[in-house]
């Protein structure tokens, strides 16, 4: 497993080979440094704990400042955990935007853009009713459900709060690493505003396929 | 650095540096590489660039030609494409405004422009 937190820059497009024009994200990954490892005797579960960004010491309040200093690291803005197995890696042990190559698959998971309290066009891709001739249900639901059973299904797609939520995008192709600037660019779109925090992973379809005993 | 300048940096590298100077109004010829499985050849657009739009690597243009019969052609370009070649300022034209689109609406002798010197 390789994981790695970062922010995204911006969208761009880059040229290939081939001349073709492919739209890009730039990333500004890494460096992270590995704050705490979960062990499955004492945790239950493989995992690591991940810092990204410095921070000025008193910013932090003691309890968090108490974990830096257990584990001898400057202390970070964020904090975020990834399961899995990372071998090699310790406390302390920092991460950097090498591990990635051009061409492999990786994840992003970020915080998708906050759209408020949206319609149910915006939502959930309803068509919506006419526009004119009288008609007054213009960007309505229309109906919400049968005459029988007397009551709305649960689950139905209503207005509601929209975006601000964790979005995972599979499979994005790296384009370019630069591990000078911590800079990685990615093929295609990924969650959240510019300068949103990312969490960059190995792509999860790309692993071995583990098998189950039963 | 900022994040803005970042980008920056990472598109300049793809940026042309011999671009002519040209706007809208201008006549261009644009040189296009076109493949085909593994032989490659040069195509000529010659008209009018009707529109420039985006910055950085992003950007593009339009021109704008009558083809065979009167027919409107228009073909968008990246500006900084490799598989364009080249791009030649044929004829520079003064017009008011930045996107030409009433050019759509005329024919003949009524879409002139005006040349600039």
């Amino acid at each position: 497993m390789k994981a790695l937190l970062g922010k995204k820059l911006g969208m761009t497009t880059y040229f290939n080979q081939e001349g073709e024009a492919i739209p890009v994200t730039v990333v500004q990954a890494g460096p992270c440094i590995i704050v705490q490892k979960k062990v499955l005797p004492k945790d239950g579960y493989e995992a690591i704990q991940i810092g990204f960004e410095e921070v000025k010491p008193q910013k932090l309040n003691k309890p968090l400042s108490g974990h830096f200093r257990k584990a001898n690291v400057s202390p970070c803005r964020f904090l975020r955990e990834v399961r899995g197995k990372f071998e090699g890696l310790e406390v302390g042990s920092e991460i950097r935007v090498d591990i990635f190559s051009p061409g492999e698959k990786v994840d992003i998971i970020g915080i998708s853009k906050g759209k408020g309290f949206a319609g149910v066009i915006k939502r959930w891709g309803f068509s919506g009713g006419p526009a004119s001739h009288g008609s007054m249900s213009h960007r309505r639901p229309a109906s919400a459900g049968p005459q029988q059973p007397q009551r709305i299904i649960k689950g139905k797609k209503m207005p509601g709060h929209m975006g601000a939520e964790r979005v995972t995008m599979q499979n994005l192709e790296i384009i370019e690493v630069d591990p000078e600037r911590n800079l990685l660019i990615v093929k295609g779109a990924v969650p959240g505003p510019r300068s949103g925090l990312l969490l960059i992973r190995q792509a999860i379809k790309s692993l071995p396929k583990i098998k189950v005993e039963r | 650095m900022k994040g803005d300048m970042l980008i920056r940096s990472v598109e300049e590298k793809m940026l042309k540096e011999d671009l002519p100077d040209f706007s809208p109004g201008d006549t261009v010829r644009v040189h296009q590489i076109l493949r085909q499985a593994d032989r490659e050849r040069i195509q000529v657009f010659e008209g009018v660039v009707i529109r420039k739009r985006g910055g950085g690597a992003s950007a593009t243009f339009t021109v704008r030609k009558i083809s065979h019969q009167g027919v409107g052609v228009e073909k968008t370009f990246p500006l900084h494409s490799p598989l364009i070649a080249k791009i030649e300022v044929v004829r520079r034209g003064r017009v008011r405004r930045a996107r030409l689109y009433y050019l759509r609406e005329r024919k003949g002798k009524a879409a002139r422009i005006e040349e600039r010197r």
